[in-house]
């Protein structure tokens, strides 16, 4: 069966006033179907940009996307409701991707109405399925979206990307903005979405916890590119680039008892500009373990010990042994 | 228990326009010199509110009624004058606030920044005040602080920036150090390295500080003491290690379990807490986290919870939920 996403030598670079920033530079990236797979790294890294050529809210300056085996481009061009049916996207920002005056009914209802899906009784039934599925009450239709909570706006978006009945979410930073009890619900949510429906999702994250509790397959992103890729779990218990390995170990665990005796590796600096990667590698300049082979040429993906690929001239020489 | 900042029975209520939220309800901490204490709670719980409120820094545009004890060094903060309290928070408190391009003056370059704070509050003279500030960027980990001394907030990057915050704040020389938030904007290996510059300014000087936080990993690598709050009062307090590794409030229960460790191979999941935290503007008696709560009983909606003193360990582990304390047997000892 053909990938729900297949994405190859994929560049998004943006000219500013300050140069050209090289946002997305260079990625290869599968998303086979039915999987949970998250997209994570720092600010900057380009996984938004990423989720968002994917599905073409951002023009490719290079390469090429398929969704289903299909030329993305073509296919939103062909029949561009076609395309909307299959492939929905969920913001950052719920309150900044909703009307603030439509009311939560009559936002869950319009893409309905737009793609000509049923009489008003059968949108009305359709209306609260959804609401049923993101186990919101009847109560909030007649609402508008800034006088709900943080995660009952979240929850009213995800609604209005099933409405269409899509076979891929593509979803940026859906957590970020929520408070820790209700990121839980959320991604609760999602994960049983995701069984229920037989959804593949695509989700950009920071939250490194919550990815390996919930993702399939995991691609991590340095300045434009794929530092390291493979399925979740055995990618988080044996990370061999040392920039996944200095992320993981950058998150602190809720257990002081861990806390108190873990080795940890701390960064120096902050991720360089995307406006002037460095040469090589480009974590050359703040890989502990940087050899002058690094600083000359840019390592490309090649297999790992937990079945994924890494993007470094001496993956497997780890830094320390993790967790 | 000598507190260096000490607050009691606060209660704060905030007035807009069309609406009165009770922010504080009763709730109070305290902290000692050379200890790190955490206060934990979730959006609108009032830990910010809670811990700032009494040195007068609360939102702009906001009526205020505040009410309770607050200790600055024994000294009664509430009763102070406007100009000592002005002093008090830019000599003995240093505040790190989580967006440092807010904080800063972005039409000051960084280094004058840091000097004037120096010379008026640890009472340096112009050229040590330089000195000083310098010598605050190289602490905070800084590279070539001479250089960024003559630099403008917008021309550093994010996690430098908040280490540039962090000197602001250490350039009075402040007995109690209170960040807030002070990692949320920042990318996950900006925050190790963030939390681990605080953890070494408060071990060598070792000064009080106060951690306002959302973030239970955070939490569990600065902090001796924690306070959780919930809907303005305090559900839990105790040593970080009782409370994150033994918590008895439901709340506190439910807020762990729903953060993953991933380096537990016994972690379950990601539990979540049903429902979301209650309207402070139409409080109802009894226990703010009873409609929530999965061990609720009748007597919840009723009577407001006390905080009990549990177990024996060293530092005192309170709780206010009955229910849970008669359930599970728990030993009181007050």
């Amino acid at each position: 069966m053909t990938d729900a996403i297949t994405a190859k030598g994929l560049k998004v670079h943006f000219q500013t006033a300050a140069g050209l920033v090289r946002a997305v530079d260079g990625v290869d990236l599968s998303v086979q179907r039915g999987a949970f797979h998250g997209i994570v790294g720092e600010s900057g890294c380009g996984k938004t940009t990423l989720a968002r050529a994917l599905i073409g809210l951002q023009t490719a300056t290079e390469g090429q996307v398929s969704i289903f085996g299909r030329d993305r481009a073509d296919w939103a061009k062909a029949d561009r409701k076609g395309f909307a049916r299959a492939v929905q996207f969920i913001f950052q920002d719920p309150l900044g991707s909703m009307s603030r005056r439509q009311t939560v009914g009559q936002t869950l209802e319009e893409p309905l109405q737009i793609h000509g899906l049923g009489d008003r009784t059968a949108r009305r039934a359709r209306v609260q399925e959804l609401l049923d599925l993101v186990a919101l009450p009847a109560t909030v239709l007649d609402r508008l979206p800034r006088s709900l909570s943080g995660g009952q706006r979240q929850r009213v978006a995800i609604a209005r990307a099933l409405a269409l009945s899509p076979q891929l979410l593509i979803c940026d930073e859906p957590l970020s903005a929520l408070d820790v009890s209700v990121r839980a619900q959320i991604v609760n949510l999602f994960a049983r979405l995701q069984a229920q429906l037989g959804l593949t999702i695509v989700i950009v994250a920071h939250d490194l916890a919550i990815v390996r509790e919930v993702c399939s397959a995991v691609t991590v992103m340095y300045l434009g590119r794929v530092a390291e890729e493979g399925a979740a779990k055995p990618l988080f218990a044996d990370p061999a680039h040392p920039y996944s390995q200095a992320l993981l170990s950058a998150v602190p665990s809720p257990d002081p008892r861990t806390e108190a005796t873990r080795a940890r590796i701390l960064l120096q600096g902050d991720p360089p500009s995307p406006r002037n990667p460095p040469p090589g590698c480009r974590f050359s300049t703040r890989c502990p373990v940087v050899e002058p082979q690094c600083r000359a040429a840019e390592p490309v993906l090649r297999g790992v010990a937990h079945g994924g690929a890494a993007a470094c001239h001496l993956a497997g020489a780890s830094v320390h042994a993790m967790i | 228990m000598n507190a260096i900042y000490e607050v009691q029975g606060l209660v704060i209520d905030l007035y807009t326009p069309t609406v009165s939220v009770r922010a504080v309800d009763g709730a109070g901490f305290h902290v000692a010199p050379g200890e790190t204490l955490a206060i934990v709670g979730e959006s609108g719980s009032g830990k910010t509110v809670m811990t700032l409120g009494p040195l007068g820094l609360l939102p702009e545009g906001v009526a205020v009624d505040l009410r309770g004890t607050a200790r600055a060094d024994g000294k009664d903060i509430l009763a102070m004058t406007p100009a000592d309290l002005s002093r008090l928070r830019g000599g003995f408190f240093g505040v790190i606030f989580q967006d440092p391009m807010s904080a800063l003056n972005p039409m000051l370059k960084i280094g004058p920044q840091l000097a004037r704070q120096a010379q008026v509050y640890a009472g340096l003279s112009a050229e040590a005040a330089k000195r000083e500030a310098v010598s605050l960027l190289a602490r905070s980990g800084i590279p070539d602080p001479e250089d960024r001394y003559d630099r403008y907030p917008h021309e550093l990057s994010g996690g430098m920036l908040q280490r540039a915050m962090i000197a602001l704040a250490l350039a009075a020389r402040p007995r109690v150090l209170i960040a807030d938030e002070p990692t949320t904007a920042l990318d996950a290996t900006v925050q190790a390295q963030i939390l681990a510059l605080i953890r070494q300014i408060q071990k060598e000087d070792g000064i009080a500080v106060i951690l306002i936080t959302h973030d239970i990993g955070a939490v569990s690598v600065l902090a001796d003491r924690v306070a959780v709050l919930y809907a303005g009062q305090v559900a839990e307090e105790g040593s970080a290690m009782d409370v994150l590794t033994a918590p008895v409030h439901p709340y506190t229960r439910g807020l762990l379990a729903s953060v993953p460790d991933f380096r537990s191979e016994t972690a379950s999941g990601t539990k979540e807490i049903p429902g979301i935290p209650p309207n402070q503007a139409q409080l109802v008696p009894g226990c703010r986290f009873a409609d929530r709560c999965d061990q609720v009983q009748p007597q919840c909606h009723r009577r407001r919870p006390r905080l009990q003193t549990v177990g024996t360990g060293a530092l005192p582990h309170r709780v206010a939920c009955p229910v849970v304390i008669a359930a599970e047997g728990i030993v009181t000892h007050d």
